[in-house]
């Protein structure tokens, strides 16, 4: 089976053809508000890091910025710097420059100021434009795609009807030889048996296991007990009982095929299949994760209805309920709540999420797309001075 | 047709109610390739879960085919089983 995107020149396969103003440091962040603004055929992004990341931070840092400047929705990127920060233009260019990424740089020192920066911005985004204008969408095989599977806000029918219906498009894409990141580390805790035992080999096994291990040591380390607000008290209100039920019903999204890999926030998987990344729950962090690690469609579940987007990959909304759907028609692309009605299955809506998929990878826009949502936000260690 | 409750799993022991449910009710449940009569012994609320065979103290608790906690007390079928009549075995900070 086929979808239509854009070849780059690493091979990956692009979903959209954008080209991203990107600041390097938040000293350039307005500088790239004002080139977006000023183009408004751009994507820009804004982020408060860049600077004063000590060790391992400025390479997680670095390789999430990398990986989200080099995605191959972006055509072409313009790197947005100050002149004396830690992660300059030039060093996500020098990482950017073997994969055959098109990039231009414009930094404010050099620039000699605000208005002289927006100014050299402007054309060079405009030049980008005019390159990016010369893609074209070809058919490829649904193998090249990178779905990332995400839920948030979610209720206790999350887990009966739009999770479980991500799973069954999940798996079709899987069986397709295509590739679904399963993220949200908390929402593994109570889960690892299940997932664990569908575990590729012994060290993938192991790997989930330590990074819900590591997630529940840094709960300890900041003096709290990740456990002691899961399920919350509004969980338990909407009749989940236990941790291991609200994990369970999470972990369905990503189907039921035998993981592959665990890899870590931004990075990109090796293998096709199932791969878990270990990152938080956080809706924007975890899909700019995603995103970074190669994602090219996200599909995210909502029971109480979250209108969130991203900046370079469309973002497909799954309503878990009718209520929500009704409620917030403009944000939820597919409503799973016929499942609850017994007007349609898990099967059938699974089957049109999964068709929703290919679309959408072939250019039909999203309604988070359509309204504007551009949610972006990097994983911090915590490691900054 | 309109369920009552669900079941995602032919090896559970518990449904879910997808509608405010009132004790005495009949209830249908629709498990594996069968259907399963449960008469209600109390009133379940949107999302919340009933036994739909009896379990005894320390039986596990199955919803998606996993265990999902244990049982605390002896549960009817037809019985509420939430936070009070069951608990989880995983991340027990207060446990040794």
């Amino acid at each position: 089976m086929n979808f239509e995107g854009y070849r780059r020149k690493n091979g990956r396969i692009g979903t959209r053809n954008h080209v991203l103003i990107f600041p390097t440091v938040i000293c350039a962040s307005a500088v790239a508000q004002m080139i977006g603004q000023a183009v408004p055929e751009t994507v820009s992004v804004t982020h408060p890091h860049g600077c004063g990341h000590l060790g391992e931070e400025k390479e997680h840092i670095t390789r999430t910025m990398v990986g989200f400047c080099g995605h191959p929705n972006v055509a072409g990127v313009l790197l947005v710097g100050l002149g004396c920060e830690l992660i300059t233009p030039e060093l996500i260019a020098g990482e950017l420059a073997g994969t055959g990424q098109r990039f231009e740089i414009v930094s404010i020192q050099a620039e000699g100021g605000t208005a002289d920066a927006v100014e050299k911005g402007k054309a060079l985004a405009a030049k980008l434009l005019k390159e990016a204008t010369s893609a074209r969408r070809e058919a490829f095989d649904i193998s090249e795609l990178i779905l990332g599977t995400n839920c948030g806000g979610s209720d206790t029918l999350s887990g009966l009807t739009a999770n479980p219906a991500l799973g069954v498009a999940a798996d079709m894409l899987v069986s397709a030889r295509g590739t679904v990141l399963l993220s949200e580390t908390p929402e593994l805790i109570g889960a690892e048996q299940v997932l664990a035992g569908r575990a590729a080999n012994d060290t993938v096994g192991k790997r989930i296991w330590e990074i819900t291990s590591a997630m529940e040591a840094l709960a300890k380390k900041a003096g709290v007990d990740i456990r002691g607000s899961e399920p919350s008290p509004g969980n338990i209100e909407g009749g989940l009982t236990t941790l291991e039920e609200k994990s369970l019903g999470a972990v369905l999204k990503g189907g039921t095929s035998t993981i592959r890999q665990v890899v870590g926030y931004a990075e990109k998987p090796s293998e096709r299949g199932l791969v878990i990344m270990d990152s938080p729950a956080h809706d924007a962090v975890c899909n700019t994760g995603m995103i970074a690690s190669g994602a090219q469609v996200i599909v995210f579940t909502t029971g109480r209805g979250t209108p969130l987007g991203a900046p370079i990959v469309p973002v497909i909304k799954v309503s878990s309920n009718n209520g929500v759907y009704q409620r917030m028609r403009d944000n939820i692309d597919i409503n799973a709540g016929g499942i609850l009605e017994g007007t349609e299955s898990i099967k059938s809506v699974g089957e049109r999420i999964f068709k929703e998929i290919i679309e959408v990878a072939s250019g039909r826009a999203t309604k988070a797309e359509m309204l504007g949502h551009g949610e972006f936000a990097i994983h911090s260690l915590g490691l900054s001075v | 047709m309109n369920y009552s409750a669900l079941v995602l799993h032919k090896h559970d022991n518990v449904a879910t109610a997808v509608r405010p449910l009132t004790d005495g009710d009949t209830i249908n449940v629709e498990i594996g390739h069968g259907t399963i009569s449960v008469v209600l012994l109390q009133s379940i609320s949107f999302g919340h879960k009933f036994a739909l065979k009896d379990i005894l103290h320390g039986e596990e608790i199955i919803k998606y085919g996993e265990t999902i906690g244990r049982a605390t007390v002896d549960i009817r079928k037809g019985e509420h089983v939430h936070v009070h009549n069951v608990e989880g075995l995983r991340g027990r900070g207060d446990r040794p």
